[in-house]
């Protein structure tokens, strides 16, 4: 009944990869990593403690890159990014963040990043399994205006919850200042660190790169404090569930448009038809088409009206007979918060109404769901 | 009574020509926390490593099988309202369904406790 993990090819490691280990993480592949599942408080404690306390995380498996303007002009380097995300990248002033999409020419999403404008350079945050390709794109679509410098001596944490901000203001002397998206270099226990005020999870809380040599002792004194443990991915996922959160690669992908998956909210009025920098972008024509005219499809919560989670990849039906799936399961797990089965996936428009129900195929029966607004837990950032 | 075990995990508690089947201590450790548990109908005839039951956690759903060939006679419903039973008492209260033997010659495969140690060593 347990699955075997075919033999893998050798993993990279974070800079934590010690500390996970000695603190009893269960490991897994990850990405190409060698990454904590959970640790021996367990998936569910960890998810709870998270929103009720501060849950530590190692993300340093995600990609760092700056992207140093060739003229000195932060604003040339938002401009030369600007062809290859629908975001307002101008507008993001010195000491903020947004979240981006880069788009591919038939409007499908290659991946989902964060964007940071550090006053000189902008700094982003890409997804461990794109980092490479993103890379490689930008250096291809950007090196006339933009230096691309991959940080990878640096480590990535969150620490999220309603007492990270507490924990963070013990080292770090404005964290309690800063705003939901608030973004930049600080001095966090003397060390030099890029802090954000988001996360992954729904919660208050923080981002925090630093040094690679730094950040064992790093986490150790944040762990130090008894409001703080640390979560492992498995909690990492049912918390962005539970908040509604895209997971690249399941929720959102090269063939899913930034408008099927409700991120059109993501996309400012600037780009858009009639704003003043318009398209411009890989796939403008079709996602601008689906702004003004509706998609075919939309990403939907979902909740199973029994117990029974209802897995990625499950199909979707109109009925508990019809044989033609109308789409699938992207993400579908058990959240804690709420102690019920919860997913996301794609529907044909006139069935994502919410309140609507749909039924997934599982194990050969058809379980109905409710098609349910996101997210499942409500948001708690400090805007 | 004697236990035997599958090297698929699950435990087998023989008593006469019924058996009672639940999943083993190290499997649950290797599942984490259980949040459902779907069981076989009463009275559904298993055929010996068919999938029986579901044990799912919050990352995951896995199948349990039938360790041997025979009626479904009783389930725990007491699992299914309380799946975390399963991380707090795997080879005792959260026994998962008896079975009535078919063929008794079906036991001689499993292993006993010594050798199931072996197994997970």
């Amino acid at each position: 009944m347990l699955a075997r993990d075919a033999a893998p090819t050798p993993l990279k490691q974070t800079p934590l990869h010690p500390l996970h280990l000695a603190r009893g993480g269960k490991m897994v592949p990850f990405a190409g990593y060698d990454m904590p599942v959970q640790y021996p408080a367990g998936v569910l404690k960890e998810h709870l403690h998270t929103r009720t306390s501060a849950g530590l995380f190692d993300v340093s498996h995600m990609g760092q890159l700056a992207l140093r303007p060739k003229s000195g002009k932060v604003e040339d380097a938002a401009h030369a990014l600007e062809r290859l995300v629908p975001q307002d990248v101008v507008a993001v002033t010195a000491g903020r963040q947004r979240y981006a999409q880069f788009t591919n020419e038939d409007g499908g999403i290659l991946d989902d990043l964060m964007v940071a404008n550090f006053g000189d350079h902008l700094f982003l945050v890409v997804n461990a399994a794109c980092k490479a390709e993103d890379e490689a794109l930008l250096r291809a679509q950007l090196s006339d205006a933009c230096i691309i410098e991959p940080l990878a001596d640096r480590a990535l944490v969150a620490l999220q919850g309603p007492k990270a901000v507490a924990v963070l203001a013990k080292h770090c002397a404005d964290a309690a200042t800063m705003r939901f998206m608030d973004a930049g270099p600080r001095k966090v226990m003397g060390l030099d660190c890029f802090v954000s005020r988001s996360g992954y999870t729904g919660e208050d809380g923080f981002e925090i790169s630093v040094p690679a040599a730094d950040a064992e002792g790093f986490a150790n004194a944040l762990l130090a404090d008894d409001a703080v443990a640390l979560i492992g991915l498995g909690a990492r996922d049912s918390l962005r569930l539970e908040a509604g959160l895209c997971l690249y690669g399941h929720d959102i992908d090269p063939t899913t448009t930034p408008v099927e998956a409700d991120l059109v909210w993501s996309i400012q009025k600037s780009r858009r038809n009639g704003g003043a920098r318009a398209g411009g972008f890989p796939g403008a024509d079709k996602i601008l088409a689906q702004i003004e005219n509706g998609t075919s499809r939309k990403r939907v919560g979902l909740k199973p009206e029994g117990r029974a989670p209802v897995r990625d990849g499950a199909q979707l039906f109109a009925d508990a007979s019809s044989s033609e799936p109308l789409g699938s399961v992207t993400s579908g797990s058990f959240g804690p918060s709420i102690s019920a089965p919860i997913a996301m996936g794609y529907l044909p428009t006139p069935h994502a109404a919410i309140g609507g129900t749909v039924f997934a195929e599982v194990r050969g029966q058809r379980l109905p769901l409710r098609v349910s607004n996101l997210p499942f837990v409500p948001h708690s950032y400090k805007r | 009574m004697t236990t035997l075990y599958t090297a698929d995990h699950e435990w087998l508690a023989v008593d006469g020509d019924v058996v009672t089947v639940g999943i083993t201590n190290y499997a649950q450790e290797q599942l984490g926390d259980i949040v459902f548990v779907e069981l076989p109908k009463i009275g559904r005839q298993l055929k010996k490593a068919e999938a029986a039951a579901v044990v799912e956690s919050v990352k995951a759903a896995s199948d349990v099988y039938a360790p041997i060939t025979g009626e479904v006679l009783e389930v725990n419903d007491t699992v299914s309202g309380e799946p975390a039973l399963i991380n707090s008492d795997a080879d005792g209260k959260a026994w998962l369904f008896k079975l009535r033997i078919a063929d008794k010659s079906e036991l001689d495969g499993l292993m006993d406790a010594a050798a199931y140690q072996t197994h997970t060593a």
